[in-house]
Parts: C-alpha cells; sequence; structure tokens
C-alpha cells in the first residue's frame, strides 16, 4: 500500500466514523454525546460487554473463574517484560506472554498431578510478583498505577476496531466452536469418544480468553476485568434453562449495565469501569433472589 | 479363554457376529509405572463383555485407552469377517457421570446436541435436530426429558440420556462405564433392561465396566476379571467361581468395591 492509499484509507475511516459519530447525535438527545470520548466510549463498551457476556457464559460453566483472574493479573508481567526488552508499546508483549502464560497453565493441568486452584494460583502469584518487582524498580510504579482500574474514556477509534476484530473473531469461534466447547466441558472422555478434540478446543478457548482480557485490560482495568467476565453469565444463570437464554440474558445483562454504569460515572465523576461492576452486582442480587423466591 | 462358535449371534436380523474387535498388547504407563500391562481382548458384534475388577484395577483406564485418551502401546483393529476387510471403528461411551454443577442452564437437548450436531445451540433450537434427538432419546423412553435441566435429572434419568447420546449415531462398540451411585435398585434394573434391549436390537459389542455380580452372570456373554493384566476370563460361570475371583473379592464376600 503506497502513502497515498493509505491515507485515503484513513480518510475513509474518518468520514465511516464521522457518520457513526452524527448518528449518535441524532439518536441519543443526551448532553454527554457531544463529547467525542464518551461516543467512542459507548462504542467500546457496545463491543467489549456482549463480547464479555457471551465468554463469560462458558468461564463460569467449565469452572475457570480463577483461571481468568489469573490472566488479568499476568498483564502487569507482560507489560514488565516489555519495558525490560524496551518493547515500544506493552500491548504485544502483553499479548504474547499471556497467550504463553495461558497455554503452560493447560499443559500443566492436563498433567493432572496437582489440583488446578493450586496450580493457577502459584502462577499467578508468581508472574504478579515479578510484574510487580520489575516495574517498581526505582520508586515509580505509580506510572502504571491507572492499569488497576482501567480508563475507557481515553480509548481511540483506531483501538475500538482492533476490539471489532476480536468481537468478529471470537463470534465466528463460538459459532463453529461453540457445541464441541460445552462437550469438552461435560465430558472429556465422551467428548472425545464423539471425536471432538478437547484440548484443541480448550487451548482455543483459553486463547481468546487471553486475547480478549489484555486488549481490554486497558479501558477495564486489572482489579475489575474478572468480575465483568463472570458477573453478566453468573446473573443470567439464575434465571436460564437453557443455552440460548444463558446467552442472551447473559448478553443482555452485560451490554445494560454496560451503558447505564458509563452514564452514572458521567454524572457522578466516578470511575467507569468499578460503576459498571457495581451496577452488574446489583442485577446478579436481584437475578439471585427471583430465583431463590421461585423455589 | 474364548468360546469358540459364537461367530453367529442367535438374533441375526440385527447383530450379525461378524464384526469383530481385536484389541491386542494394549500397555498403558504413567511414566514408568505400567498401570495396565499387555491386555488382550476379542469382541464380537452382538455380545456383552463385562469388565470386572478391584478399585484402581486399570478397568477405566482401559476404556480410556480403547477411546484413545490414554496413549498406549499395541493395537485395536476392527475387521469384518463377511469380506475380511479392517474397518474403522467408531466407539460409543457412556460416562459413570457428568461434570454438571448444580443451576446449569443445560437442558438435556443442549447436552445431546452439543455432542452430535454442528448447528450452534446457542443460537437456536434447531428443529429438524430437536425431532430427530426425541427420537433417539425415546428408545430408552427418555423423550420426556427433552427440555429438562440436565443438573436436575436423577441419576436414572441421566443415565438414559447419556445411553441415547452413545448410540447416536449407531457405534461398533459400545463402551460403558456403569454407574455406581446415585441411582436406586429400581434405576439400576431398568439400565440393565436397556442393556439387554441394545444387544438384541442393535449390531454393536458392548464393553461394560461392572460391579454387580447379579447382572454379570445374567446378562454378560464373556467375563474378564483383570488387576492390571487379565486374571482370568471366560463365561461369567467360570469366572465367577473361580480361585482368583475369590481372592480378589472374597473378604468383601463376593460384593462390589
Amino acid at each position: 500500500m503506497n502513502l497515498e492509499e493509505s491515507l485515503a484509507g484513513k480518510k475513509g475511516m474518518e468520514n465511516n466514523m464521522d457518520t457513526i459519530y452524527s448518528l449518535m447525535e441524532k439518536v441519543l438527545p443526551f448532553s454527554w454525546v457531544d463529547y467525542n470520548f464518551m461516543k467512542n466510549a459507548l462504542l467500546a463498551i457496545l463491543i467489549i460487554t456482549p463480547l464479555f457476556g457471551i465468554l463469560g457464559t462458558m468461564i463460569v460453566n467449565n469452572k475457570m473463574a480463577f483461571f481468568s483472574d489469573a490472566l488479568g493479573h499476568s498483564a502487569l508481567t507482560g507489560i514488565a517484560i516489555g519495558t525490560l526488552f524496551g518493547i515500544s508499546g506493552s500491548n504485544i508483549s502483553m499479548l504474547a506472554f499471556a497467550i504463553v502464560f495461558a497455554l503452560l497453565l493447560n499443559v500443566i493441568n492436563r498433567k493432572n498431578t496437582v489440583s488446578t486452584d493450586t496450580v493457577i494460583s502459584v502462577f499467578s502469584s508468581l508472574s504478579m510478583s515479578i510484574g510487580l518487582v520489575i516495574l517498581s524498580r526505582g520508586g515509580n510504579f505509580s506510572k502504571y498505577s491507572g492499569l488497576l482500574v482501567g480508563d475507557i474514556l481515553s480509548i481511540t477509534v483506531k483501538e475500538i476496531g482492533y476490539l471489532a476484530i476480536i468481537f468478529t473473531g471470537t463470534m465466528a469461534f463460538w459459532f463453529f466452536g461453540f457445541n464441541k466447547l460445552l462437550g469438552a466441558g461435560v465430558n472429556t472422555t465422551l467428548a472425545r469418544s464423539k471425536r471432538i478434540n478437547t484440548n484443541l478446543m480448550e487451548d482455543i478457548f483459553s486463547v481468546l480468553i487471553a486475547i480478549i482480557v489484555m486488549s481490554s485490560i486497558k479501558w477495564v482495568g486489572i482489579l475489575i476485568i474478572n468480575a465483568l467476565l463472570i458477573l453478566p453469565a453468573a446473573a443470567s444463570r439464575n434465571i436460564s434453562t437453557n443455552m440460548r437464554e444463558y446467552h442472551l440474558f447473559s448478553v443482555l445483562i452485560a451490554l445494560f449495565s454496560g451503558i447505564t454504569g458509563l452514564i452514572a460515572s458521567y454524572y457522578l465523576e466516578t470511575a467507569t469501569g468499578p460503576t459498571i461492576v457495581i451496577i452488574a452486582s446489583v442485577i446478579f442480587f436481584i437475578t439471585f433472589f427471583l430465583r431463590t423466591g421461585k423455589k | 479363554m474364548l468360546k469358540s462358535g459364537d461367530i453367529i449371534a442367535p438374533d441375526q436380523d440385527r447383530a450379525c457376529g461378524l464384526h469383530c474387535i481385536k484389541i491386542s498388547d494394549i500397555t498403558v504407563r504413567f511414566g514408568n509405572e505400567k498401570i495396565i500391562d499387555n491386555i488382550n481382548l476379542h469382541i464380537h458384534c452382538g455380545k456383552i463383555t463385562a469388565l470386572i475388577g478391584r478399585n484402581g484395577a486399570g478397568k477405566s483406564t482401559l476404556i480410556k485407552a480403547i477411546l484413545g485418551e490414554h496413549r498406549h502401546d499395541g493395537s485395536i483393529e476392527f475387521t469384518n469377517l463377511r469380506n475380511n476387510t479392517v474397518e474403522e471403528l467408531t466407539i460409543g461411551y457412556v460416562p459413570q457421570n457428568l461434570n454438571i454443577e448444580k443451576n446449569t442452564p443445560m437442558s438435556v437437548f443442549d447436552l445431546f446436541a452439543g455432542y452430535i450436531s454442528p448447528s450452534p445451540i446457542f443460537i437456536r433450537k434447531n428443529p429438524k435436530v430437536y425431532k430427530m434427538l426425541k427420537e433417539q432419546l425415546s428408545i430408552f423412553d427418555a423423550q420426556d426429558l427433552i427440555d429438562k435441566r440436565a443438573c436436575d435429572l436423577s441419576g436414572g434419568e441421566l443415565q438414559r440420556v447419556l445411553l441415547s447420546i452413545a448410540i447416536t449415531p449407531l457405534p461398533k462398540l459400545l463402551l460403558l462405564d456403569e454407574p455406581i451411585s446415585g441411582i436406586d435398585q429400581r434405576g439400576m434394573e431398568l439400565f440393565y433392561e436397556n442393556i439387554g434391549k441394545l444387544k438384541a436390537n442393535y449390531d454393536l459389542a458392548m464393553i461394560i465396566v461392572s460391579h454387580d455380580f447379579d447382572f454379570v452372570s445374567k446378562y454378560a456373554d464373556h467375563v474378564i476379571l483383570m488387576d492390571k493384566t487379565i486374571l482370568k476370563e471366560g463365561d461369567p460361570k467360570e469366572v465367577l467361581s473361580c480361585d482368583e475371583f475369590r481372592r480378589v473379592f472374597g473378604w468383601e464376600e463376593g460384593h462390589g468395591e
């Protein structure tokens, strides 16, 4: 691609964005829509939260909450390794480390010698500590403390584009792989008798979680990313009886928490991520009481 | 010892007895330790082979080795004796239980379709698949369970669903890990009746890991007593009264693991 073409491409994207922006301004009669950063944040939330809602269903089903939590924490190590080798932009090192970390956990898990929780816990603490030690050299960890809570208002159009690509990839995997992934989680041996490559499915799923956690951690924050993955699915379980309801409610709950959380955080001047988590938690408790009330 | 002359099964409409599965020299190692050692089996369609032995004798390991889940030495060959060709062996498996937590939003349809259909179950309940599964479930009188949550089923109900899953599509070899808990007496009887039904109506061979010697003496055509390796094999009467059997189970008055 020569310069002219790439410039044209960029122009095209800007035009597209302008169309989306003006559309949003027309549809949403709120004062916060005037700010581009709010529009970007809203777009990002419209992509991230359904993604989390969908992925969360299988994370909860396969009892992988601890695993995704550990992955989130490993982001620190990835960034630290990046700074050590002087890689510009810590995204690549963070992503690479998380993928290696996820696959390594799967390998150790399959050896079946130690309990999964113990393995994950050991690796998670070790990798987080390594990250903290490296990043706190010379006493300037505060530079990275923003990562703990995240800041969705700082997301750029390009980064929204990346999220959209990841969203498409995940949906493709879900479309072709979900049945197999579910089967592998329910009973490995049964799945193998049906010619499902259980290890491959698990590995793809783990890598997918790693990619999604790493690509959204800057916006959502290390401390709360797992809550966002788990809560919508956990709430949805309380009111669903099959996989279709499970997915539908999980996505709706994730979207609702995300959008209302963003708007609430704008008016309350609070951090967006934690606000979303509080709303999702309230929904969890409501569905929980709906379920116990039904019995 | 293999019984000779069992080539033609009595119910020759269904089980032709002409399919032969030869399992040779199966050895499974975990590290340096041999979990099972040099197992040889010869199985024909229309026959039930019962696998018995104490806990940790390697029964489940053998099942998983046959399924290819454990790496093993030796070979498994499936021959059609009618024209002496080697064919691909399809295997069905009925596990003891499933890894489903309480309150999991997965219906029996989801569980079943997840294993046998590529149509993504999180999007819609494919009516064609739904109809087909209902028919398959009705073989074991489980068609009314299709919209129930799998985690709410009783042990016996789940077992019937698992049997349906295992024989869809119909395999040449069916491996069953007999349930040991969560099923009452009535449920167990029904389970054995269903296995008898399978034997009578379908062209498949069965290997069942069993802990119930009443069942073994009543239904099995061939019994294999194993402890890492095969201690004794033969017809039920022969095996259940042999010295090796008494040595393995003697202190438990011949019942259960």
